[in-house]
């Protein structure tokens, strides 16, 4: 197996050949927020959180969705990435309403955990409070898109991991949402398992059990993966 | 020439409010109006969230008494289930709340009210606070401060958090009660006893001596009173049925359902204040004026069930219950000082014996279900009161329509009441236009508020630091005068 040997930080690190610059931030130990990504699941770039600088390029790259290269010096903590990561953060905070005290995931949330990674104490931008809907029409889950920050892990850990391909995306720019089915009420979508990968998936407290009341909601992030391995490389969780 | 003089706001009560005196062509007293000048809109912006949500967002309300909306909710909850939830998690509910009761109560008593009678209603303004008792009396300062903290201790150690715990959901309770909740709780609770024994003791001295005036013209007048009772009308905290009485101790109506509330209250709105008002529909408005809370609850019960509150209960009715009554019924709103120490004392020895119950601490806790009604009343003894929550839901679980009757607005035509009966009693001789009225008379006026211990929001003000704002204005509103205390 071919290897490729890069710096992150100055530190030298070896990822094998096809492994992302964000395997090769993690392989040196170093710490980078992200939102849209989840291990197993095909890599989007959507939430710019995971961005790096490649030295000597001007550019700056997704760690996740950009191939670790041969002899590459990657930088994670320049001041120019650490306030463009503080700025994203505050605009999903701004372009949706996330109110923690009484939502399902507060203190199980990761919107609420890069917050505070990026050190994000309040939003510069004026919070829009978007008109959204609840969709509660599924039997034992439910979808507050109020708090969807469209990550689309639910929309690729459904069509990747699951096979149903209940959820998409619809619309441009500010209309821009999640839909079920052919954007039906979630309850009456017959592709739907209801399997739950999308609650386990879901960063934030978009997606959650119908019975879970105030910071109650448990998620198994790394189902995915598990489920990716056994199905790939026949690598059982309890073997 | 017709004056109104404005309080505003009124200080060491929970929210925003003030207090205008209206004087007649004479100078004298015509009419005093309590005015709660925020609004808040919970019932509104909870519409389209799902009710489980419900206890979290309810909570918020307050953070004064969170656990009261949160019971409440709770138990709404628990109907849209249509569950029973299991026993341990009705008694670990109880066991909240009297907790809950006693930290708010001992706030009230000791942080808020107590500097008018153990610093004097003439004492200066600036002093008459917390920190001044602080001063002039710390051991008692602290030993009211730490009664408070049992109380607040007791909440942490059962919902994880001191204010704004989510524990009580639908179906129960999140948690059972942990071997070192139950070692601090009995460790801590002789304190606690003794302070409220000390209290009672010094508070009884008072009410022998200066503050007899005080007792008979704050607010004592004869109304209904409301509140929950237990099986054999024992006092009742959280679970129980509704009962009502005169104030010649004859029951009124008994055995009511909260599910029933819109065909016993009915709820008035005037233009002047933010705060309905409620009152016993069927005496109509305004004479269906009842009063809820701990004198209310004390009135309705037959006894409480503890072996020192029970004693305390027949000393309170014994030193103020009305002879018409026999009795058994206190009218005078001051009293509701005296019934809060006592709730203590019911509160503590409640605790005492659900900590000893060895099924709070394991087996079942919670009952689950999916949605199985669309519309549910909960209700709970919150420290100021009865509190109902009123949901309706579609069937997705989603909240169409909320309506809270909070206990601050059921005593509202009370608090009305008592201060144009205050008013009347310490500014009984004309006003000229020029005078000014001295403070510790206006003191008393908004004491009177205090005695209710009013609860208009989550906001405090126990430092007493707010100014108070006196404004003489002439019928056509003019400015005539206006005094400012800092």
């Amino acid at each position: 197996m071919s290897v490729h040997t890069l710096t992150v930080d100055g530190e030298e690190v070896a990822v094998p050949a096809g492994a992302t610059l964000l395997d090769a931030v993690r392989a040196a130990g170093a710490e980078l927020p992200t939102l849209c990504h989840l291990d197993g699941l095909t890599p989007v770039g959507a939430c710019r959180l995971c961005l790096v600088e490649l030295e000597g390029s001007g550019k700056l790259q997704p760690a996740c969705a950009t191939a670790a290269g041969e002899g590459m010096a990657v930088l994670t903590q320049t001041p120019q990435l650490q306030a463009y990561r503080r700025m994203a953060v505050e605009l999903f905070f701004a372009e949706g309403t996330h109110v923690c005290a009484f939502c399902v995931a507060n203190g199980n949330c990761e919107l609420q955990d890069v917050a505070v990674a990026v050190g994000m104490d309040h939003s510069r931008f004026p919070y829009q409070y978007p008109q959204r809907r609840v969709d509660a029409s599924h039997p034992h889950f439910a979808i507050d898109h109020h708090r969807c920050i469209l990550c689309t892990r639910c929309v690729r850990v459904c069509d990747e991991i699951e096979g149903a391909h209940v959820w998409d995306v619809a619309n441009r720019g500010r209309e821009c949402t999640i839909i079920t089915g052919l954007d039906e009420p979630w309850g009456e979508v017959q592709a739907c398992t209801s399997c739950g990968k999308c609650v386990d998936a879901c960063p934030t407290g978009a997606i959650f059990r119908k019975d879970d009341t105030t910071a109650e909601k448990q998620t198994h992030r790394e189902r995915p993966q598990l489920l990716r391995d056994a199905r790939e490389k026949h690598q059982w969780q309890n073997q | 020439m017709t004056r109104t003089i404005t309080i505003d706001p009124v200080t060491r009560i929970e929210g925003h409010a003030k207090i205008t005196l209206h004087l007649d062509d004479d100078g004298r007293i015509a009419d005093a109006r309590f005015h709660v000048v925020e609004y808040r809109g919970f019932e509104t912006f909870c519409e389209g969230r799902p009710f489980t949500e419900m206890a979290g967002i309810t909570a918020r309300i307050c953070g004064i008494c969170p656990v009261s909306h949160l019971l409440a909710a709770a138990k709404t909850g628990d109907k849209l289930l249509a569950v029973q939830p299991p026993p341990a998690a009705r008694k670990l509910r109880r066991m909240l709340n009297l907790a809950q009761i006693c930290q708010s109560h001992a706030l009230s008593f000791f942080h808020l009210s107590s500097p008018d009678f153990l610093l004097g209603w003439e004492s200066d303004p600036a002093q008459r606070n917390v920190f001044g008792l602080m001063a002039a009396d710390p051991e008692l300062a602290r030993a009211g401060i730490r009664l408070r903290q049992f109380g607040q201790q007791v909440l942490e150690l059962l919902g994880g958090r001191k204010i704004h715990s989510a524990w009580a959901v639908p179906g129960g309770v999140r948690t059972p009660l942990s071997a070192e909740a139950r070692q601090w709780i009995l460790e801590r609770l002789p304190e606690a006893r003794a302070t409220v024994a000390l209290a009672l003791e010094l508070y009884k001295k008072l009410l022998d001596g200066p503050l007899q005036h005080e007792q008979r013209c704050f607010g004592d007048f004869p109304s209904l009173f409301m509140g929950l009772v237990g099986p054999g009308g024992r006092w009742e905290c959280i679970d129980g049925l509704i009962r009502f009485i005169d104030s010649d101790g004859l029951i009124v109506a008994d055995d009511l359902s909260e599910d029933d509330y819109a065909s016993f209250l009915g709820e008035a709105v005037e233009s002047w204040s933010y705060l309905k008002f409620p009152y016993y529909k069927p005496r109509g408005y305004p004479d269906g004026l009842y009063r809820v809370g701990p004198l209310a609850r004390l009135n309705v019960c037959e006894a409480i069930g503890t072996p020192w509150a029970d004693a305390e209960l027949a000393e309170f009715r014994q030193r103020s219950g009305t002879a018409a009554s026999g009795g058994r019924v206190v009218t005078s709103s001051f009293a509701y000082h005296h019934a809060r120490l006592v709730e203590i004392v019911a509160c503590l020895e409640g605790i005492e014996q659900l900590v000893a119950d060895d099924s709070l601490m394991e087996g079942r806790i919670r009952a689950r279900a999916s949605l199985n009604a669309h519309e549910a009343v909960g209700v709970s003894e919150a420290p100021r009161g009865t509190l109902f929550h009123h949901y309706k839901v579609d069937d997705d679980g989603l909240i169409t329509r909320v309506n809270l009757i909070i206990a601050t607005g059921q005593n509202n035509l009370a608090m009305n009441r008592t201060v144009v009966q205050i008013a009347r009693e310490f500014i009984s001789e004309p006003v000229a236009a020029e005078a000014e009225i001295p403070e510790p008379l206006l003191n008393r006026v908004e004491a009177g508020i205090r005695c209710f211990d009013p609860c208009l929001s989550c906001s405090t003000h126990a430092a007493g630091q707010m100014p108070l704002r006196i404004e003489l204005r002439s019928a056509d509103g003019a400015l005539l005068a206006a005094r400012q205390r800092q």
